[in-house]
C-alpha cells in the first residue's frame, strides 16, 4: 500500500489517496492523482534511506514510474520560489 | 385648457423626478448586489486550527528526518543539512557554486559510508519561514542566505504552510535536489533577513548541543 500525502496550509498534511500498486484499478487511480498534483504545480518527494550512508533523505520524483517500489508514501508540496 | 394640463403634467414630472431617480438607483444597486458572484470566504485565522495543523506537520517531519535532525529541531528550532558537494580547487564563498551553472568548483558528491563521518565543506541551517543559511562548519563562516518559499497558490487564500511543513519542504528539496532549490532561491549576503549575530549564536548553540549529546561523528560545527 502506498499513500499520497499533500502539505496544505491550515491543515498540515492531508491524505489524497492510497492504494495497492499491484492492483490495476488502484494503480490507475494513483497515476491519475499523481499527474493531477504535478499539473497543479506540486513537487513530489519520497522519504528514503540512503543505502550508502544509512541516513534518511528525500528523493524527488518527476514521474509516477520513478516512485521506488518499496515506497510507502509520496509527499506532495508546493514548488520552491524565491522569497 | 390643454396648455394648462400640459403645464400641470410637466410640473408633476419635475417634482417626481428625484423620487424616480432614487428608486432606479436603488434597484440598480440591488441588481448589482445579486449579480455579484459569491466567492468562497478565505480561511480566517483560527489559532486552534493552526495549532492542530502544526502538530500534524511536526509528526510528519519527525517521521521523515533522521533522529538527530528531529532532536535538533525540537531543541534548537532548526535543522542542519550537509552540503552534498565537495570543493575542488578554490575555496567556496557561495554554496550556489554547487550548481551546474557554476564554474565547477564543487563536483564530487559526498556519498557512501564515508559521508556519515566526513565533515562537509559547507552546510545549511533550515529555519521555518526564514531563509536557508549556508555556512562553513569548519570555521563557522557565514556564507549566504537563500530566500525560498513554498507558497501553495491552489488553495482558498491561505498560502503559507505550517512551520514544520515549511522545514520539511526545505529538507526534502535540499536532500533530494540541492541544485534545483538553491538555483530557485534568491541569494543574498547574510544580514538581509537573517541576523548574523543570531546566526553565530545559533551555530554556537548547535556546537554546545552536539557536545552535550556526544556526537563526535556527526557532520557539524566543531568550532562554531
Amino acid at each position: 500500500m502506498i499513500k499520497f500525502l499533500r502539505m496544505k496550509p491550515g491543515h498540515g498534511e492531508i491524505l489524497l489517496t492510497e492504494g495497492d500498486r499491484r492492483v490495476r484499478e488502484e494503480e490507475e487511480n494513483l497515476v491519475a492523482e499523481f499527474r493531477r498534483q504535478l499539473d497543479e504545480g506540486m513537487w513530489a518527494a519520497v522519504p528514503v534511506e540512503n543505502p550508502g550512508s544509512g541516513r534518511r533523505e528525500a528523493q524527488m520524483v518527476h514521474d509516477y514510474s520513478e516512485i521506488p517500489p518499496d515506497a510507502e508514501r509520496v509527499i506532495f508540496f508546493p514548488r520552491a520560489a524565491g522569497g | 385648457m390643454l396648455l394648462a394640463l400640459l403645464v400641470l403634467a410637466l410640473m408633476a414630472a419635475i417634482l417626481a423626478a428625484p423620487l424616480v431617480a432614487r428608486t432606479i438607483a436603488g434597484r440598480r444597486s440591488e441588481t448589482s448586489r445579486r449579480r455579484r458572484v459569491p466567492r468562497a470566504a478565505p480561511l480566517s485565522y483560527d489559532p486552534g486550527r493552526e495549532r492542530r495543523a502544526e502538530q500534524r506537520a511536526r509528526e510528519l517531519l519527525r517521521s521523515c528526518v533522521n533522529d538527530e535532525e528531529w532532536a535538533m529541531y525540537r531543541d534548537l528550532g532548526f535543522i542542519r543539512v550537509a552540503g552534498k558537494h565537495r570543493p575542488r580547487g578554490r575555496r567556496a564563498t557561495d554554496a550556489r557554486d554547487t550548481g551546474a551553472r557554476s564554474a565547477g568548483t564543487f563536483h564530487n558528491k559526498l556519498e557512501g559510508p564515508d559521508a556519515r563521518n566526513a565533515e562537509p565543506p559547507y552546510a545549511y541551517l533550515i529555519y521555518p519561514h526564514k531563509p536557508i543559511l549556508a555556512y562553513v562548519p569548519a570555521t563557522a563562516q557565514l556564507l549566504s542566505e537563500y530566500c525560498v518559499e513554498f507558497p501553495d497558490l491552489t488553495g482558498d487564500g491561505a498560502t503559507r504552510l505550517p512551520a514544520s511543513d515549511d522545514v520539511l519542504a526545505k529538507w526534502m528539496a535540499l536532500t533530494s535536489d540541492e541544485n534545483r532549490v538553491i538555483g530557485r532561491a534568491n541569494m543574498h549576503l547574510v544580514g538581509r533577513q537573517l541576523d548574523p549575530a543570531r546566526m553565530r549564536r545559533d551555530l554556537w548553540r548547535l556546537s554546545e548541543w552536539e557536545r552535550r549529546r556526544g556526537a563526535p561523528g556527526s557532520v557539524g560545527t566543531r568550532r562554531a
